[in-house]
């Protein structure tokens, strides 16, 4: 019967509780829907950097990443590619030959970086033929075809089927340039990328640098982001004199928003959390004080302590009841509904492009999220009852019983 | 043996500069089934008695010995259990739980007790046909008089089978019918089943109903006459 007490009690100001119930409910649903955005964000984010060309893992020479220098190639790329092949949760990878250069139209010339790829093997790694937007993907067998970024194209100039010169220096310090044709412009979620990236087929390379063309990187993908650490493992067993670097080796800044956000929505958590349990103190503490002659009459005729605390805090553990799950299917659905539809954002895509991000934002969270949400709802209600139930507890039944 | 002996109770309260004697050596016996009536004007000390013998104040000084318990040795937890067991309580206000219904309010008292649901819904239903409020048993007390909810209360008090029935000013809100009402009831109650009634009251309707009339003045007994 505490129980019905409890369940009624709630109902006696209809509007106050209700008005409770959707605050907890709002600030839940606010919250999961703020962390799935986040989280999908920053998701999106590394998911782009990873299939734009920085993969999961890269293979150099060791000397490669101090200079970043061409003639650090890899040597045995016919065992790395055994290894890879039977590596376990290894999805596709693709060779590269890297070269900085210029990249020059008769506007002006920009620094790029050239890479040299097997269009064929890097179609199944990157996401960089799905992002044409002018052109093809290197389609026809043609000689010296070149595909760029749109922000490139833009600031040389020059559009698709115009010629651009490529400058590099070779292995052995000499300045080669060889004459390009755009047959593709990508566009990207990241325009820093876009504005400073060029494809080549590996065979001009070869071309141009009258030798075949040296591999000095090899990307990678896995199956799943977790499995990465496995990949490295096994690469550097079977390739001992190899460099090989995870995703967030390689660019750390990815990793280290990563964490911010952590930081950041804890922050937000906590101070929904504590704006509702202030709200509950309050509400709990306005039904107790409006209640004290019936909490004075209950405490006279032998309601024991423990049993007046049970009552107000079933009462708040009720309303928490209510207000946290359907805040919770509120987000959940929500988040459902965005993660396939996703937002869209394009008002302020350029700020997101130039993140890395993309202009639609589709929703992302774990579902033990939702769990510790539920548990920290439940906590919350019990540990913002405790204030009001020993002012309850304190009254001199004696005294209240006869207030008007 | 005496259901209530009270040897030279004192109490002082402190909260202010100057200690306020509300009771000063008050010495009192209540037989069982005895129907009785404490009077006296306000601040003669009637609440301090009614609430020490209700075991929701303590004494300063002196012994209160109910049903053969010397309460004033009783700690929190122990008085809280002594007067669910022993003591049925009906205010001025009637202090219903308003979201419950005549039968759960009455039925309330039965259950901290531990009763069996069955038991409690018989003995409930029982005690408001006794006041008179068969008809009324699912009306919750918003539906009901004054009078009505007065005798949920008194129904309420009786249900744990208390040694005795402490009232404070119970006719104080009602008006003349639902008091001789409430008193009829009170008074069968007494006499039949035996129920020991002490009211703290200025209704002179009360006091001309009661056999025994307690006069407090200045925290002492300045009469008692037994009708």
């Amino acid at each position: 019967m505490i129980t019905k007490i409890a369940w009624k009690n709630i109902w006696r100001n209809k509007l106050r509780s209700s008005v409770l119930i959707f605050s907890i409910s709002l600030g839940i649903w606010a919250g999961l829907f703020l962390m799935s955005m986040t989280t999908g964000l920053n998701t999106q984010r590394i998911s782009n950097a990873i299939h734009s060309g920085l993969a999961h893992v890269q293979i150099h020479h060791p000397e490669y990443i101090k200079e970043n220098n061409p003639k650090y190639f890899i040597n045995d790329t016919t065992k790395i590619y055994k290894s890879l092949k039977n590596t376990k949760h290894v999805v596709s990878w693709s060779a590269h030959s890297n070269y900085t250069g210029m990249a020059a139209s008769p506007t002006g010339g920009f620094g790029v970086q050239i890479t040299g790829i097997n269009p064929k093997r890097e179609q199944n790694t990157t996401i960089i033929s799905k992002r044409i937007t002018q052109g093809s993907y290197f389609k026809s067998e043609k000689k010296n075809q070149v595909v760029i970024g749109e922000k490139l194209a833009k600031k040389l100039k020059v559009q698709l089927n115009n010629k651009i010169v490529l400058t590099i220096q070779d292995t052995a310090n000499n300045i080669i340039s060889g004459s390009f044709k755009i047959v593709g412009i990508f566009k990207t979620a990241s325009s820093r990328f876009d504005e400073s990236s060029v494809f080549v087929n590996r065979k001009d390379i070869e071309m141009l640098t009258g030798n075949n063309a040296l591999i000095n990187e090899i990307i990678v993908i896995a199956d799943d982001i977790e499995n990465v650490m496995a990949i490295t493992h096994s690469l550097l067993i079977s390739n001992p004199k190899i460099k090989v670097r995870t995703w967030d080796e390689i660019s750390p800044e990815l990793g280290y928003a990563n964490e911010l956000m952590t930081i950041g929505l804890s922050v937000f958590i906590l101070i929904i959390i504590l704006a509702m349990s202030f709200g509950i103190i309050n509400t709990m503490l306005m039904a107790v004080l409006e209640r004290k002659r019936e909490l004075g009459m209950l405490l006279s005729v032998g309601m024991n302590k423990q049993k007046v605390f049970s009552m107000i805090l079933g009462e708040t553990l009720f309303i928490s009841l209510i207000g946290g799950p359907s805040g919770i299917i509120g987000a959940w659905l929500t988040i459902i509904h965005f993660s396939k539809k996703g937002i869209d954002l394009s008002s302020m895509g350029k700020g997101l492009d130039s993140l890395g991000i993309g202009s639609v934002i589709y929703t992302k969270l774990d579902y033990s999220m939702y769990f510790i949400i539920a548990i920290i709802v439940i906590l919350t209600a019990v540990l913002a009852s405790v204030y009001p139930s020993l002012r309850a507890l304190r009254m001199n039944p004696a005294e209240v019983v006869r207030q008007n | 043996m005496s259901l209530i002996i009270s040897q030279n109770l004192y109490r002082v309260y402190n909260a202010t500069a100057v200690p306020v004697n509300a009771l000063n050596g008050v010495n009192l016996k209540i037989e069982e089934g005895e129907f009785t009536a404490i009077v006296g004007p306000s601040g003669s000390g009637k609440t301090t008695l009614l609430n020490i013998l209700g075991g929701l104040d303590s004494p300063s000084g002196g012994t209160l010995e109910i049903a053969g318990n010397d309460i004033s040795k009783l700690n929190g937890n122990q008085l809280i259990d002594f007067r669910l067991k022993n003591i049925g309580f009906v205010f001025q206000a009637y202090n219903l739980i308003p979201v419950l219904s005549a039968r759960e309010n009455v039925e309330f008292i039965m259950l901290l007790q531990g009763w069996e649901k069955k038991e409690r819904e018989d003995r409930a239903v029982q005690l408001l046909e006794e006041v008179g409020l068969k008809e009324r048993i699912h009306n919750k007390p918003s539906e009901l008089s004054g009078g009505q909810q007065q005798r949920v209360a008194v129904a309420r008090a009786l249900a744990s089978r208390p040694r005795f029935v402490l009232a404070d000013e119970p006719t104080a809100n009602l008006d003349s019918n639902s008091t001789n009402n409430l008193l009829d009831i009170m008074s069968m109650l007494n006499k039949e089943e035996k129920m020991t009634f002490i009211f703290s009251t200025h209704d002179q309707r009360v006091i001309d109903r009661a056999r025994r009339v307690i006069t407090l003045e200045d925290g002492q007994i300045k009469s008692d006459i037994i009708k």
